[in-house]
Parts: C-alpha cells; structure tokens; sequence
C-alpha cells in the first residue's frame, strides 16, 4: 500500500483515504459562448495521457476532504510532489529527467 | 443565508407573531432533545439493541456506547477576525489548529480538528442546545454549525487489546508512536468510515454514523470475540 502526502493534513496517510479525480490544471474557458465547439469539446472530453510526468487532481476523501494536485509518474507510479489547490507545480515533464528513457526494456 | 425565522414552511404569515429563538446571526436554531421525560422514556440509541451488557471475565476488550452526547459541527475559516476567539469563548476550549488534534476538559466537552476550516465538537447530550447557541451568539460572517446529535454516536473502545482489534480493522496506524492521546482522524475501518480518536492511554472513541452503527458494532464485536468481551451498558 502507498502512503500519500496530503498537503492540507500535513502528513502522509493511506492509499485507501484517497481518491484520483482526473487530470489536474484544466482551466474553464472563460467566455464560453466565444467557443468553438473543437474548443469546448476539448475542453469537456479530452485530456492527456502522458507517459511521465503527470499532474492529477486527487481528493482526502477519508480525511480532510479537501481537493489537492498530486505530480506523479505514470510509469514508475512515483508521486514526485503533492500541492494545494491554487498552487503551481515545481516539477513538470521539463524540469524533471525522464527516467523512462533508462527504464526503457524493463517491464514498466 | 437568509433571515427565514419559522421551521414551517407553511407557516410564512406566523413570522412575526411566533418568532423563533433567534440569535445575532439570523439563524433559527431548535432544541432537537425532548425533554427529559420523554427523552427517558422513548429514546433508543443506535446501538441499544447490540450493545447489551456482558462480561466474559478476563476481558481483553472494553466496549461501551456513549450514546445521546450532542455533536456539532463547525465550519469556518480559522483565519477570519474573531472566529478562533469565538469558539474559545462558546465552548471553554481553544480551537485546535494544528491538523489531526483534539482538545478535551474534564467537563466532557472536545472538539477535534477534521479539516482546515471543519470541526467535530462533542459534548454532554443535554449541553447540545446551549453550546450551539452559544456558539450563534458568539460567531459572525461566514460559519456554520449544525446539530448532528441525531445521526452519530460514540463508541468506547479499551482494554488490553484494544489495538490489536483496531489493527484488524484499520489500515491507520495506531501503534502509540503514531497515535498519541489527543490525536484524532476520520479512518477507513472494516470497508465503512467513522472518526478514530485517541482520548486517553487506554480509551479510543469511535465517532460513527447511526446508519453504520449496527454493522460496525457487530464487526466489533466479531473482532473482540477471541479476547473476551466486557459490554457496559
């Protein structure tokens, strides 16, 4: 079982206490009647689904029930940061090396 | 929130003649407690029916329902002028801010940190009704607290093995170093979720819900079965 950093409870907690609720980041198109519908659409149906580094909404929801970011590594399941709502992350697929370039051959 | 006075909907052209009791804060609060009478005569506690009294002799497990205390829940933002010192002054306990604690006295009034802007505040059943208004009164802007005395009850874990009946139950760690006195978090426990709390060196209380309590109660028991049971009624 993993232990997860929950930013608001300030202490790492279990797995089971957690839910994944998506794709973090996504942003309302703040005129959306401006839209067009391959704007909306994206904006409703499509996400990303990077192979590393990859920033997730996730939610205490045995805990504080509050919302937070998790940064996590889709490959090695690694969570490299976690960080309240609002907040920017420190790494992203950019500043972090990709370590899938070494695991590349090895059951990922 | 809206300054509505009267319980009954139906009841709009009764505003002004019957006012409720109404506190600073525009909000209408009731006593949700019959009166004692009625309250000993009719009142049967989530697990009345399970929890009965029983001694095995020699029994690693203490189990005992604190049944009918008040609970209230309060909401709030801990950083707004006057919120902290507010509770202080309602409750007689200071408001814990640090995540994960808990602040008791010996009158058995506690209220225990669930969130960045969420409290839990158990206190004596016939207490609930002044506390909540005292808390109205001295609380203002954005705060809510709501009486839900009716759908929780307590239950209290000790004896010898009573960690090791929370370890089957749980996936929290409840080894002392990790869970002094005076901490408390909401736990997965046995698939369904109540408030763990560690109120002495030998008491955990069980904050769960009226509709889980028959369930959990006997998961516990079933659990404290191999170490002998003592029930207090």
């Amino acid at each position: 079982m993993m232990h997860i950093f929950c930013p608001y409870c300030g202490e790492l907690r279990e797995e089971e206490e957690f839910h994944v609720k998506g794709q973090a980041h996504i942003e309302r198109p703040k005129d959306p009647e401006a839209c067009s519908d391959a704007e909306w659409g994206d904006y409703l149906f499509f996400r990303n689904n990077p192979r590393g580094v990859h920033h997730e909404l996730w939610i205490h929801a045995v805990g504080c029930r509050k919302y937070f970011n998790i940064t996590r590594h889709t490959v090695t399941y690694e969570i490299l940061e976690t960080y309240r709502m609002g907040e920017q992350p420190t790494i992203t697929g950019e500043t972090k090396a990709d370590p899938t370039t070494q695991a590349k051959g090895v059951s990922a | 929130m809206s300054d509505a006075t009267t319980l009954d909907p139906q009841a709009g052209a009764a505003v002004d003649a019957q006012p409720q009791d109404m506190t600073s804060s525009q909000t209408s609060v009731i006593d949700q407690r019959p009166t004692p009478e009625v309250h000993a005569q009719c009142a049967r506690s989530p697990l009345a029916h399970l929890f009965t009294a029983r001694d095995d002799g020699d029994a690693g497990i203490v189990l005992q329902e604190k049944a009918f205390l008040g609970h209230l829940t309060l909401r709030g933002d801990p950083a707004q002028p006057g919120f902290a010192e507010g509770v202080e002054a309602a409750l007689g306990l200071a408001l814990p801010l640090t995540p994960a604690t808990l602040h008791q006295n010996e009158g058995g009034r506690s209220i225990q940190w669930l969130s960045p802007d969420e409290w839990l505040i158990l206190v004596p059943g016939e207490e609930a009704f002044t506390v909540e208004k005292a808390l109205h009164e001295a609380l203002a802007g954005r705060y809510q607290v709501v009486n839900v005395s009716g759908g929780q009850t307590v239950i209290s874990l000790s004896g010898d093995q009573a960690r090791q009946v929370l370890m089957k139950s749980t996936p929290t760690d409840v080894h002392p170093r990790a869970f002094p006195v005076g901490r408390g978090v909401p736990a997965v426990f046995a698939k369904a979720t109540l408030v763990l709390r560690r109120v002495s060196e030998s008491e955990f209380e069980l904050v769960v819900r009226r509709s889980f309590a028959d369930y959990l109660g006997r998961w516990l028991l079933d659990a404290s079965e191999e170490f002998g049971v003592c029930i207090k009624g």
